[in-house]
């Protein structure tokens, strides 16, 4: 085996200070909300841990997720972070391209095999033998599997990746399929939004090669240091809901107040995501924040779950009529209290009918 | 059909009552009705909220107070429900109508065929039953014991959200949300689950309320006093 360099050697190589680094662990402990202790094993492990590789490829995707990450709110995590990734693999970051690019994935297969950490950021079209997405010659299906049989772990970085997103909304003509469909026998970690939050990308990926293991997933499989919430839980308008407080339209006095939005579609209580405790772009806002409900866009199929601005949506299984649980209840309750009321009428005259008849009897 | 019951009564005299409904069902049944009220009115304006009002948020608590009525509400409906089951078990033989349909019994095919045409004004009499007729066998079945069901399960996997991960609504019930398409489509399902007991609660009064007038039993008085009267 020869030598592996570290990361910190990596970083230090880089030009980023011993001062920097150590500020760089205290944060991203603080990020992934573990006690400052951690700051001191973070550093350690990264200071003597062999570097893990992260190749990171692009499906059908936006790059969202790609432009999210980069602004990590603090220039010093996305500096090191990026200094970390940008080393292997990630065609819209590196400096090499075309073949040479290509090459740099089969050697880190050799070098590193069933070492690295795979990111994805997107999804792969399964329709036509998946040649709505090719990349180097070749669908990228085929690249995704051939990496995904080498790598350790799979990171599925947001909506696209984890759940199928906006290409996969019906009626998914491509038929984008989210990555833990598609790669059956390796760990995926789904870490949705559209974008995900720039410190949770980063506090996943120095988590996971900082203790060289999986963060702890919940049931779908997202880490539940960041996802373990919805953004209804820890909402600083939370009060005004509870109150009763609502903003009824945008241009409403309840909106100048920063009334609850729940009634304009606000899918914050659906949707788990730190949005509210981490915020976007360094703490400077988020959705709510700014006065417009959450789009729930890091929820799966949020696409089809109908209008971002009503708190009663569609189904989304029911074509594209406009059918609300709502609406559905009401035509059905509807059916039934007209049914009822013809067949009172109906029984009405049967009974009159049959009394009378049963009175000529008896005369 | 002839029934049993009717014909070990000479048919001259008057059918003496039969006790039907045993206490703990009448007791279940006006609380799961009562319940499901409360819950149907405070689940309708969890999802479409009253007007807002104004003033500090301090002062108020209106959404508050109608999700705790709902919870406090939904735990009479849950543990009621339970309490019907286990009924089910050790009550009556009539207590056990709602825990299945016997569908391996062509006699009860049959019974329910006469039942649809007696309200269809097919055929002038109901065909005899001394609990529920078929008919309304199945539209219990369908819609308490169903869709109760569905209704515990999806709002305690709801409940356990706001409980958090890792809670025993969480533990016990979060398993429906990935199941049933997240957490948006499992509210809706919750929300179109009430308007199946309204369309329930209508048919139901009406039927009943109808039974009374046109049939010659008892209905809405022996779920009171549990005894099923008759008129011949």
């Amino acid at each position: 085996m020869p030598v592996q360099e570290t990361f910190y050697e990596v970083m230090r190589q880089h030009g980023i200070t011993r001062r920097s680094f150590l500020k760089f662990c205290s944060l991203t402990a603080a990020g992934l909300g573990l006690g400052p202790e951690f700051a001191g094993k973070i550093a350690y492990a990264l200071e003597t841990k062999p570097r893990t590789p992260v190749i990171w490829l692009h499906g059908l995707e936006c790059t969202c997720c790609t432009e999210s990450f980069i602004r990590s709110g603090n220039p010093l995590a996305g500096d090191v972070i990026l200094s970390m990734i940008s080393l292997d693999y990630d065609d819209t970051l590196m400096a090499a391209a075309g073949h040479q690019a290509e090459e740099l994935l089969e050697q880190t297969i050799e070098k590193y095999d069933g070492q690295y950490i795979l990111a994805c950021e997107g999804n792969p079209p399964l329709n036509e033998d998946g040649m709505y997405c090719i990349q180097g010659g070749k669908p990228y299906v085929e690249k995704l599997r051939h990496m995904a049989d080498h790598c350790k772990a799979i990171i599925a970085w947001g909506s696209c990746a984890s759940w199928g997103c906006v290409q996969a909304a019906r009626p998914n003509p491509t038929r984008a399929t989210p990555i833990h469909k598609v790669i059956l026998d390796k760990p995926v970690i789904k870490v949705p939004g559209c974008p995900p939050i720039a410190e949770v990308m980063t506090g996943v990926i120095t988590y996971m090669i900082a203790f060289d293991e999986l963060p702890e997933l919940d049931r779908q499989g997202r880490p539940k240091m960041f996802y373990s919430q919805r953004l209804h839980d820890k909402c600083y308008r939370r009060p005004h809901f509870d109150a009763g407080q609502f903003v009824e339209r945008f241009d409403d006095e309840g909106a100048r107040k920063g009334y609850c939005l729940y009634k304009v579609g606000c899918k914050g209580p659906t949707t788990y995501n730190a949005c509210s405790t981490l915020e976007w772009n360094g703490g400077l806002s988020w959705p709510v924040k700014s006065g417009h409900g959450c789009l729930g866009c890091a929820e799966d199929n949020f696409w089809d779950k109908g209008s971002f601005y009503s708190a009663v949506t569609n189904f989304g299984s029911l074509g594209g009529a406009e059918a609300t649980a709502d609406k559905i209840g009401g035509i059905l309750a509807g059916a039934a209290a007209v049914g009822v009321a013809a067949h009172a009428a109906a029984s009405a005259i049967s009974h009159i009918k049959s009394s009378k008849s049963r009175g000529a009897r008896h005369e | 059909m002839a029934s049993s019951a009717a014909g070990s009564v000479p048919k001259s005299a008057y059918r003496r009552p039969l006790y039907v409904f045993e206490a703990p069902v009448r007791i279940w049944h006006w609380l799961h009705a009562l319940s499901v009220v409360v819950l149907s009115v405070t689940g309708y304006l969890i999802a479409n909220p009253l007007p807002s009002i104004g003033g500090e948020a301090s002062e108020h608590f209106l959404m508050g107070n109608l999700r705790m009525i709902h919870f406090i509400a939904a735990y009479v409906f849950a543990i009621g429900f339970a309490v019907r089951i286990y009924w089910g078990f050790v009550g009556n033989k009539y207590s056990r109508e709602l825990l299945y349909l016997p569908v391996w019994r062509g006699e009860w095919w049959r019974a329910l065929f006469e039942e649809v045409k007696y309200y269809l004004f097919l055929r002038r009499e109901p065909p005899h039953s001394d609990a529920h007729n078929a008919l309304a066998q199945s539209a219990m079945w369908f819609f308490n014991t169903l869709l109760g069901l569905f209704m515990i399960v999806s709002g305690f996997a709801l409940y356990g959200e706001g409980l958090g991960l890792g809670s025993w609504a969480d533990t016990g019930f979060g398993w429906a949300i990935p199941l049933l398409g997240g957490s948006q489509q499992v509210r809706m399902l919750h929300t179109l689950g009430m308007w199946l007991f309204i369309v329930f609660t209508i048919l139901h009064i009406y039927m009943a309320i109808r039974a009374d007038i046109m049939s010659s039993q008892s209905s809405v008085s022996a779920i009171i006093s549990g005894w099923r009267t008759y008129r011949d």
